[in-house]
C-alpha cells in the first residue's frame, strides 16, 4: 500500500529530474542520512571539510562565526584549528571573515583544468545523495590523469583526495540485457586508514556538513515553524468561532 | 474621536468610502469556498511588496553582488532567510490563488454581462503578474535566472523585421547583463509593483459598482426589501471580513508550512540549477521556467516552426493569454444569460474540465524535457486549449439551459 502511495506520488510529483540533480543513480547507489540534530557529526564533518576540500574549494558565501555559533565550536578553536587564510598583511583571518582559501582561480585553472566550484551551495543544488556517492565512487583508473575516475561523475577532473582514508577500490561491472555494462559495485584493491563502514560514516558526516553549509537556516526553521504553525492554528480556532458568532443569523 | 472623524469626513470622504465598499457594500450571502480567493489575492501582495520593501534594503542589484548579496539576505541579515523564503514562497502562491480566482470566475460566469470589465481587468493583473514574476525571478542571479531569461527575451527576437532589435533593446545589452539585472530590478520595484496596484483598484471599483456575482450567478439586486436593500445581499464587514479572516487563517497556515518546512518545494518553488550563479558560458542541459509560466511554455514548446522561425509558437503562446480577454464575448451573452455552470449544460462542464485538464498536463509537460511522445502530448492539449474557447462560442450558441432560480439557494 504504502509503495502503491510512493508511486502514484512519484507520478504525480516529478521531482526526481530535479532532486537528484540529473546524476546516474547506479546499483551502488546509496542515500546518506541527513541529520543536522547531530552536532558530533557535523563538527566532524567540519573538520574532514577544512582539512580535505578547503585546499582548493571555498565556501565563500559563508562566515566562519556562523560555523562557531550554529556548531558550537568556541571562537577561539576555529580560529586556532579552522582557519588557514590570511589577510593581506599576513594576519590571520578572524572568525568574522567569508571562508575562502588562498588559491587563485587562474591556479586553479592551470592546474584542474577548470577552476574548482565553491562548495557553499552545492548540496542544494545537487541534493545530498548526489555528494554522498561523488565521495564515495572514486576507483582507479590507470588511464586517467588523475589515476581516477568517478562513478557519479565520470572524467572528474578532482583527484581521489581521500584515498589515504578510503584507499583504492575498483569497479565490479554487470551487463544488462543490452550487453551494457554498469557498475555493480566495488571491491578494495589498497586498504585506506578506515574501513569502508568508517569511511561511509566519515562521507555522512561531511555531507551532513554540506547540507548545513547550503542552508544554515535550517537549523532554526523547523523549530521557529512549530511556533508559528501551533499560534495560527489557535488564531484559527478564534477566527472560526468569531464567524460563527456574527453569522448566526445568517440564513 | 467623532470630532476627529467629523474634521476628516468635512475634507475627505472616509466614512463615505468606508460605507461604499466596506459597512454598507451588500454582497450575496452564499459566497463558497471559491471566494475565499479574491481577498486571499490582496493578501499576498501586501505581503510581497511588505518582504520586497525589507529585500530590498540588502540586496544588490548588480552581476558581481547579487547571487552574493542573496546568500548574505539567507545567512547574515536577521531573519533574512524568512522574508526571502516567504517572499519566493509568496511569488509562487500568488499564482496559485489567482489562477483559483480566475477559476471561479469561470465556474460562476463571473465575467459574463455586466462584469466584462472586472475581468478585463483581472487578466491584465495577471499580464502584469506575469511580467513581475518573470523580473524578479531574474534578480537572484542564478543559472535558472539566467538562462531562463535568456529564453524568454530571445522569443522577442523572433518577430519578424524588428525582433532582434527589440529583443536588444529589452535586455540593454547583446546578452543577458548586469545591464539586464539593473532594469529588471526597477522594473520589479517600481514601475510593475505601481501598475498592479492602480490595475487592483480598477478592479475593485468595477466589482463594486455592478455588484458581486455568487455561486447561482443571480442577480440579487432583483429583490430589495424595503429600504432598497438586497434581500439576499449582507454587509461586507462585518460578516465577510470575519469570514475572510478565517480564509486568511488556513491560507496562512498552508503557506508557512511551505515557509519553514520545504521552501523550495522540491525544486518547483525554488530550482536547484538557482544555486549555483549564473554562468553565460555554460547553458544548463535542460532549462524550465517556475511551474506556473509551465503552460504557456509547453504551447509555445508545441507548435511548429515556420520556415526555422519559432515566431508561431511565440503567437500561440501570447493568443492563449489574449483569447481571455475576449471570453466575456466568446461565452455569447445574448444567446445564454446564464451564468453559473451549476445551471448550464454537460457540454459547458465537460469543456471546463478538459480545460482545467489541459492546464495541468500542459504545466506538467513544461517542466519535463522535450520527447516524442511528450510533443504528442503537448499538440493534443494544446488543440484541447484552444478548444475550450471554440467551444464555449459554440455551446453558448445552442444549449439548453436549466431553469436558474430567482433567489440565491445554500
Amino acid at each position: 500500500m504504502i509503495k502503491r502511495i510512493a508511486l502514484i506520488a512519484a507520478v504525480l510529483f516529478p521531482l526526481s529530474g530535479f532532486a537528484a540533480g540529473g546524476g546516474p543513480q547506479g546499483a551502488y547507489w546509496e542515500q546518506p542520512n541527513v541529520n543536522l540534530g547531530n552536532e558530533a557529526s557535523l563538527q566532524r564533518g567540519a573538520q574532514l571539510f577544512v582539512n580535505y576540500c578547503m585546499a582548493c574549494h571555498t565556501a565563500k558565501y559563508h562566515r566562519w562565526m556562523h560555523v562557531s555559533d550554529d556548531l558550537d565550536i568556541p571562537a577561539d578553536v576555529v580560529e586556532e584549528n579552522l582557519i588557514w587564510t590570511t589577510d593581506e598583511s599576513g594576519k590571520k583571518h578572524q572568525v568574522g571573515t567569508l571562508m575562502t582559501n588562498s588559491m587563485t582561480t587562474e591556479y586553479g585553472e592551470d592546474a584542474f583544468g577548470k577552476a574548482p566550484p565553491d562548495l557553499t551551495l552545492t548540496a542544494r543544488e545537487r541534493g545530498p545523495g548526489w555528494i554522498y556517492n561523488y565521495l564515495r565512487t572514486f576507483y582507479v583508473e590507470e588511464s586517467s590523469t588523475t589515476g581516477v575516475n568517478n562513478a557519479v561523475l565520470a572524467g572528474a577532473s578532482m583527484p581521489h583526495v581521500m584515498w589515504e582514508l578510503q584507499g583504492f577500490q575498483r569497479p565490479v561491472y554487470s551487463e544488462d540485457e543490452h550487453g551494457d555494462k554498469h557498475i555493480e559495485s566495488f571491491e578494495l584493491v589498497q586498504q585506506g586508514s578506515m574501513s569502508p563502514d568508517e569511511f561511509d560514516r566519515a562521507m555522512n558526516d561531511l555531507v551532513n556538513f554540506m547540507v548545513y553549509l547550503g542552508e544554515p537556516a535550517r537549523m532554526d526553521r523547523t523549530a521557529v515553524g512549530g511556533w508559528v504553525l501551533l499560534f495560527l492554528v489557535v488564531f484559527l480556532g478564534f477566527a472560526y468561532v468569531l464567524k460563527k458568532e456574527y453569522w448566526k443569523d445568517i440564513h | 474621536m467623532g470630532k476627529v472623524l467629523a474634521w476628516v469626513d468635512d475634507r475627505f470622504p472616509l466614512t463615505k468610502m468606508m460605507r461604499e465598499h466596506l459597512t454598507e457594500y451588500y454582497a450575496p450571502k452564499n459566497f463558497n469556498f471559491w471566494y475565499y480567493f479574491g481577498s486571499l489575492a490582496l493578501l499576498v501582495l501586501v505581503l510581497q511588496i511588505v518582504t520586497g520593501i525589507f529585500l530590498t534594503m540588502h540586496y544588490q542589484p548588480s552581476a558581481e553582488q547579487a547571487f552574493a548579496s542573496v546568500e548574505y539576505i539567507m545567512r547574515d541579515v536577521e531573519w533574512g532567510w524568512l522574508i526571502r523564503y516567504m517572499h519566493s514562497t509568496g511569488a509562487s502562491m500568488f499564482f496559485v490563488v489567482v489562477y483559483l480566482h480566475m477559476f471561479r470566475a469561470l465556474l460562476y460566469g463571473s465575467y459574463k454581462k455586466p462584469r466584462e470589465l472586472i475581468w478585463i481587468f483581472g487578466v491584465l493583473i495577471l499580464l502584469v503578474l506575469m511580467g513581475e514574476a518573470f523580473m524578479g525571478y531574474l534578480l537572484p542571479w542564478g543559472q535558472m535566472s539566467y538562462w531562463g531569461a535568456q529564453v524568454i527575451i530571445s522569443l522577442f527576437s523572433t518577430i519578424p523585421w524588428i525582433g532582434p532589435e527589440l529583443a536588444q533593446w529589452i535586455r540593454g545589452d547583446y546578452v543577458i547583463s548586469g545591464a539586464t539585472l539593473n532594469r529588471f530590478f526597477a522594473l520589479h520595484v517600481i514601475a510593475m509593483p505601481l501598475i498592479l496596484l492602480g490595475l487592483v483598484v480598477a478592479h475593485i471599483l468595477a466589482l463594486h459598482e455592478v455588484g458581486s456575482n455568487n455561486p447561482d450567478g443571480v442577480d440579487i439586486k432583483k429583490h430589495k426589501d424595503e429600504n432598497g436593500k438586497p434581500k439576499d445581499g449582507i454587509r461586507f464587514h462585518p460578516y465577510y471580513t470575519v469570514k475572510d479572516l478565517v480564509g486568511v487563517a488556513v491560507f496562512f497556515i498552508v503557506f508557512f508550512t511551505i515557509v519553514f518546512y520545504m521552501p523550495t518545494m522540491g525544486g518547483y518553488f525554488i530550482e536547484p540549477p538557482n544555486f549555483k550563479p549564473a554562468d553565460p558560458l555554460s547553458t544548463p542541459a535542460h532549462i524550465a521556467p517556475v511551474w506556473y509560466f509551465t503552460p504557456f511554455y509547453s504551447i509555445l514548446r508545441s507548435v511548429p516552426s515556420l520556415y526555422g522561425s519559432a515566431f508561431p509558437g511565440v503567437i500561440a503562446m501570447g493568443l492563449s493569454i489574449v483569447l481571455l480577454f475576449f471570453l466575456p464575448w466568446l461565452d455569447r451573452t445574448d444567446n445564454n444569460p446564464v451564468k453559473s455552470t451549476r445551471y448550464r449544460s454537460i457540454w459547458h462542464k465537460l469543456l471546463l474540465a478538459s480545460f482545467v485538464v489541459a492546464l495541468f498536463v500542459l504545466g506538467w509537460l513544461g517542466t519535463q524535457p522535450v520527447t516524442d511522445l511528450n510533443q504528442i502530448l503537448g499538440q493534443t492539449f494544446t488543440i484541447v486549449y484552444f478548444g475550450f474557447f471554440l467551444g464555449i462560442y459554440l455551446v453558448s450558441r445552442f444549449e439548453k439551459t436549466k431553469p436558474v432560480p430567482e433567489r440565491v439557494t445554500h
